[in-house]
């Protein structure tokens, strides 16, 4: 199972109402958050993708399993999100974070973690850094990697506060990542 | 305002006969730009039904006033909810029943002709998918040749014409639609031919149907005759039907030619299509009247709605038979091709008899356009 803030059965429910109780269900959500749609109608695998496209939201993916497909999509708000400034001062490419020595971190939710990563990349969503960061070391490199360098940003920032020194952000990040990608689902 | 439904077939008429419709498509964009209804005078606008979710107030300007207008998604569930919308907005529209599914099923059948004595050919014109399917009538017995799944269609039709069902063809073991042929011939008892070189791997039986078979229809004895005419598949044959009709199956069109790579063997067969365009079939009377197993756009129509012309007429105005140099030919066949048909090489299978999906899988496998031409 990968893991989501809230599900939303949409089993036997054929078009238009898997995206009507979507669209409802995201309205619910806080920014960040992922929803987990369970649905059988097959159009509702190109129609979501669609439809999170134009509003904004970002479609993470869909796991078909006996016949129900699992759409994850995060809740997003684009005018508030790009505009965030970075501030992070300690910053490489995504080409660095792959050469150099170190580890890679990945800070977005599990979900998208899930399908897909960079190989050998721990997953510690954002949220759970705090309680998690006793799972890192010190004395290593850590390249904090998000989808846009935001999330990594604010992450990356945690860690120094908490003592960590060799700590930087990665950019772009996985949304301008090309090289292979290693996956949880099928 | 109420919202009416239509029929495939009430679409179908307004094909046919040239009439004016405004089609509001509500499917996602990629799927309408994949395939839509077609008609000679439509117009359209696609918007998806998700982004109306919030209101149709934005799109009404775009919506024309004068024409009649109907809804159209995949299945029917969104168009009756964006009909409502327009509905409550004060226009009067209608929505497809059974959507875009419903569409890709429906067969009219329409006559090309009269054959000598008192016989009938008639071509069944599936409007959604491009498949063309025949049936030759001539005293009290029935030949089909590319008959498509909806194997009711035929066997009522034979019904309401008082005749019976005697033999039922294949040309070629389809890759784009699933074949209603073997079906058609245990219900009715009607013998089945394959092309046995396009049979291998089938694993049902079947009379195989070979270059110079000759089959009679009724006491006047109406002739319909093999021609092994490969390219598109290896087996592909073709029909001549009354010394008049030519039937090609899907190794000669009206606006194209066949494609030799969905049994996945371009390069082996582009010159036995080169051989059966330029050589077999130039042998045969330029009187003959065409007739394809497929069309790919809507040009292809005559004005009575079939799909047909003189032979003589192609050899002069269609593209792939005007194509001199062969080195020119073999790549405009192999290379470039455009996308192979929605889910082909299962639909092999299911014809071959291998698998038998349930009836919604047959739909879902259908969905989309034939694409077994090149242009």
């Amino acid at each position: 199972m990968i893991k989501s803030d809230v599900q939303l059965d949409a089993k036997g429910l054929a078009c238009p109402m898997p995206i009507v109780k979507t669209k409802k269900a995201m309205g619910n959500l806080t920014e960040g958050q992922v929803l987990e749609i369970q649905a059988t109608d097959k159009g509702s695998v190109a129609d979501l993708a669609a439809w999170s496209k134009t509003v904004g939201h970002q479609y993470i993916g869909t796991n078909e399993e006996n016949g129900v497909f699992y759409h994850y999509i995060r809740k997003c708000n684009p005018e508030v999100s790009e505009a965030v400034e970075k501030s992070f001062e300690q910053t490489i490419s995504n080409e660095g974070a792959i050469k150099e020595e170190g580890i890679i971190l990945d800070v977005r939710e599990a979900a998208e973690y899930a399908f897909g990563h960079i190989p050998g990349a721990k997953s510690i969503p954002m949220g759970e850094l705090s309680e998690r960061m006793n799972e890192l070391d010190k004395a290593q490199t850590i390249y904090v990697i998000c989808r846009t360098g935001t999330r990594s940003d604010l992450a990356a920032q945690q860690l120094a506060k908490a003592g960590f020194t060799n700590v930087y952000n990665v950019l772009p990040g996985m949304s301008g990542y090309e090289g292979e990608l290693q996956k949880e689902v099928e | 305002m109420t919202v009416t439904a239509w029929t495939a077939a009430q679409v179908a008429r307004k094909v046919i006969e040239n009439k004016e419709l405004f089609i509001l498509d509500v499917r996602n964009t990629d799927a309408f730009d994949d395939w839509k209804i077609e008609g000679h005078q439509f117009e359209y606008l696609n918007i998806p039904y998700f982004d109306l979710l919030d209101g149709v107030e934005e799109i009404l300007p775009k919506i024309s006033k004068d024409k009649e207008v109907l809804v159209v998604c995949a299945k029917e569930g969104s168009s009756i909810m964006i009909a409502e919308m327009l509905s409550d907005a004060g226009l009067t529209v209608a929505y497809l029943q059974g959507g875009m599914k419903s569409w890709s099923m429906y067969l009219e059948p329409i006559k090309v002709g009269d054959l000598k004595d008192g016989g009938e050919l008639y071509q069944f014109v599936r409007l959604g998918k491009g498949c063309l399917s025949y049936m030759a009538i001539n005293g009290g017995e029935a030949a089909i040749i590319d008959a498509v799944r909806f194997t009711d269609v035929f066997t009522n039709f034979a019904k309401e014409k008082g005749v019976e069902i005697k033999h039922v063809f294949d040309t070629h073991l389809h890759a784009d639609h699933i074949s209603g042929g073997r079906h058609i011939s245990a219900a009715t008892g009607a013998t089945y031919y394959l092309p046995p070189k396009d049979a291998k791997e089938v694993v049902f039986d079947y009379t195989p149907l070979t270059d110079g078979l000759t089959v009679h229809l009724g006491a006047s004895q109406i002739e319909v005759g093999a021609l092994y005419s490969p390219g598109h598949t290896i087996g592909s044959t073709s029909f001549v039907i009354d010394s008049k009709y030519l039937l090609t199956g899907d190794i000669l069109f009206i606006d194209s030619i066949g494609r030799p790579d969905l049994a996945g063997l371009a390069e082996d067969w582009v010159g036995d299509l080169r051989e059966t365009l330029y050589k077999r079939y130039r042998t045969l009377a330029e009187d003959l009247i065409v007739l394809p197993a497929h069309f790919m756009i809507i040009e292809e129509l005559n004005e009575d709605g079939t799909v047909a012309k003189r032979l003589g007429d192609l050899f002069a105005e269609n593209h792939g038979l005007n194509v001199e140099d062969e080195a020119v030919f073999r790549s405009m066949v192999t290379d470039n091709l455009p996308p192979q048909p929605n889910a082909y090489q299962e639909i092999r299978i299911v014809n071959m008899g291998k698998v038998t999906p349930s009836d919604e899988e047959q739909t879902e496998m259908e969905i989309g356009p034939n694409r077994c031409a090149v242009r």
